[in-house]
């Protein structure tokens, strides 16, 4: 019976054991689950799946970049000679064209004969591109060249100007429009809400009285548990046409309105975070410091805000991982224009932003959906350094037995 | 300048500070409680949406968080009060207690879009759950399963050593020493860590973007793997895309305040606890 019950606890410990892993488990299935869908974007070719490029086999133009494919079909790019081919005009040919051209009874039973005609119109014209599905190509064809486009590689993903996900026939997959817009967003809320929270946090921790700092503290971090997109709501209704009508905007989904949002939500963080570090400041060292003949706000700024530094530094690094991560809020308020950045004053769009407003149209296993998994990744991986950064940070800070 | 004078000035301008932030902060509350309170109703409670949003209630909403704040937390809590005890009770001291506490900080710090991009690709893709109330409620118990572990932790930690040793002393072993002794001591607070994981859960719009929210069900869910509607994603789409945004706004307001009620009073209730049973250990 004894041995039973030691056999039965033993198995009660390991299920401990397993339970005590699960946050290391967890971490591990969501980098192995993130990184196995979002690297898959740089297996994947760089038009759109099961479509192919055709020129004609005189033309020597090669190696085009995903931008270069997508200014030719824009009508941007107009010779061949600026590709470094010969200098004719680039004739766009596009499958549904050749419907023009043909009538559906002389392209033969179940389009049989397609590929052949499609053929002729490239051997005929010897300056067009046609972008044509995969199995109606003409590609054993005398005269016809397959344009080897190549996979979206990792320099243009995170080095390109352009997100538009849906442009074909190559989609534009750059994402530093997203990494600026986030970025731009995060700085500029923590700048709004630093002085604000330090400005209170000592406040609370040096000034206030007992009651009104009881009062104030729960308060405060209650409104950190109103959900975001409850912000982002609030954001919608009363900051963007606040912003449109100070700045004399056309729309008031803006940057700006983003930041402002994310200050009011990184507040508590911020606020909380820096008065425990205040109130760890040793009396003695208080003390000390009013001893000498300084003052309350000398004391202040010269023994207690040097004292918590390394804890300040960890609410503002924890800030910022809290708002560059901000999904619903962003999402609501600032337009969502996947534009590079260049004022405050414009609408903007975050990667957590984009994340959620396009993968539920993004198909899976696409390029679209892959990229965004492979934005997930980025974002995993700023927090992660943001994360390990303030545990850092805050470790810096010295005892308080002095 | 005379020093007392800028401490005066420096003090002043703190004051002012903080009655700014104060006041912004109830702003964003008092602004969702003024326009929603008078929206609230016993029919908004208990009907379901109507005239493509307009008008009609949040029914099938609350029930749709309910079942995710249900599900999540059979999978969270247990889990969560394990974890915790394995790390507080039996891993003493070593490297991996400190891995494992990193973990649990780090798992808290990710950003709730990523779990919801990891909850797709593992359980309504891979595990093939679908878009259902199972993969819903397992996105968002991984989200809260830090918050679980971290009360927890500090529940136990708050057991003065002279349980653990007093029970052992009269022949109780390690395992009846946590079940017989320490958790009916730390269950206040554990509860206390439930509860605001319940508030956490009811607000997160994010993770259940992509697995299990839907726009608008005619029906109730009826088992763990329907599609449900959910407060803070009916709150999203009709503030950002219904088919008549200014005739829904009254309906926005609403859900915004029901919304804020929920983690209010779960913020309450958790204050209220910790306070009582506070007092109560201390006087034993």
């Amino acid at each position: 019976m004894k041995r039973l019950g030691r056999i039965s606890e033993r198995m009660v410990e390991g299920v401990f054991t397993v339970s005590g892993a699960i946050t290391g488990v967890a971490i591990l299935l969501i980098v192995v689950f993130l990184f196995r869908e979002g690297l898959g974007l740089f297996n994947s070719p760089s038009v759109e799946n099961g479509y192919v490029l055709c020129v004609n086999a005189q033309n020597t133009a090669e190696n085009l970049t995903v931008a270069e494919i997508k200014r030719i079909f824009d009508a941007e790019i107009t010779s061949w000679q600026e590709l470094g081919g010969g200098n004719g005009e680039i004739m766009l040919f596009r499958f549904e064209e050749i419907f023009n051209i043909y009538a559906e009874e002389e392209l033969g039973e179940d389009y049989a004969l397609l590929p052949e005609k499609l053929g002729q119109v490239i051997v005929e014209n010897p300056n067009v591109i046609a972008y044509l599905p995969q199995q109606y190509a003409p590609t054993d064809m005398q005269g016809v060249k397959l344009l080897p486009v190549g996979n979206i590689n990792i320099s243009d993903f995170f080095g390109g100007k352009e997100w538009i996900p849906t442009a074909t026939p190559a989609p534009q997959l750059g994402v530093l429009p997203l990494i600026l817009g986030t970025l731009l967003v995060s700085i500029v809320a923590i700048l709004i809400a630093l002085p604000l929270g330090l400005g209170v946090a000592v406040y609370l921790s040096e000034l206030a009285g007992e009651r009104i700092r009881k009062l104030m503290k729960p308060t405060i971090e209650l409104l950190a548990g109103i959900p975001s997109v409850v912000y982002g709501f609030f954001g919608l209704v009363v900051l963007v046409p606040i912003v449109q009508k100070v700045f004399n905007l056309s729309v008031g989904e803006t940057a700006l309105t983003g930041s402002l949002i994310l200050a009011i939500m990184a507040l508590p963080t911020i606020i909380t975070v820096a008065e425990d570090a205040m109130r760890n400041t040793p009396r003695a060292m208080r003390e000390a410091s009013l001893a000498l003949g300084a003052t309350h706000w000398q004391t202040i700024y010269k023994v207690v805000i040097p004292y918590s530094a390394s804890g300040i530094s960890a609410a503002v690094v924890l800030g910022i991982g809290r708002a560059i991560g901000e999904t619903m809020a962003v999402l609501m308020v600032t337009g969502n224009a996947a534009v590079m950045p260049h004022s405050l004053f414009e609408p903007i769009r975050t990667i957590p932003a984009t994340i959620a407003a396009e993968l539920g149209e993004a198909p899976a296993g696409g390029a679209h959906y892959e990229s965004l998994f492979m934005l997930g990744c980025i974002l995993f991986v700023i927090t992660m350094i943001i994360s390990i950064t303030a545990e850092v940070i805050s470790k810096g800070q010295p005892d308080k037995g002095i | 300048m005379d020093k007392q004078a800028s401490q005066r000035i420096a003090f002043i301008i703190f004051r002012i500070l903080g009655m700014i932030v104060v006041g912004i902060l109830l702003w964003v509350l008092g602004f969702i409680i003024y326009n929603g309170a008078g929206v609230i109703s016993w029919e908004f409670l208990t009907a379901a949406p109507e005239e493509g949003m307009t008008e009609g209630g949040v029914f099938p909403a609350i029930v749709g968080t309910l079942c995710l704040v249900v599900g999540s937390m059979v999978f969270a809590f247990p889990v969560g009060v394990m974890s915790a005890i394995y790390t507080n009770e039996y891993a003493g001291n070593g490297w991996l207690v400190r891995f494992i506490r990193i973990m649990t900080n780090n798992l808290g710090s990710i950003p709730s879009i990523v779990f919801g991009l990891f909850g797709m690709s593992l359980f309504v893709n891979t595990l093939g759950f679908g878009d259902s109330i199972l993969a819903g409620s397992l996105t968002l118990g991984l989200l809260t399963l830090p918050l679980v572990i971290r009360t927890t932790e500090e529940a136990l930690k708050a057991v003065p050593d002279s349980y653990r040793t007093g029970s052992r002393a009269l022949g109780a072993s390690k395992l009846q020493t946590i079940g017989k002794v320490i958790l009916p001591a730390a269950f206040p607070n554990i509860t206390t860590g439930l509860i605001l994981s319940i508030g956490r859960v009811s607000g997160e719009t994010a993770p259940i973007l992509f697995t299990c929210a839907a726009y608008f069900l005619p029906k109730l869910p009826t088992g763990i793997f329907d599609q449900v509607m959910a407060l803070p994603y009916h709150l999203y789409v009709i503030a950002t895309s219904g088919t008549d945004i200014e005739a829904s706004r009254p309906v926005a307001y609403g859900t915004a305040l029901v919304l804020i009620a929920i983690v209010l009073l779960m913020n309450l209730l958790a204050a209220f606890l910790r306070r009582y049973f506070g007092k109560k250990i201390k006087t034993n």
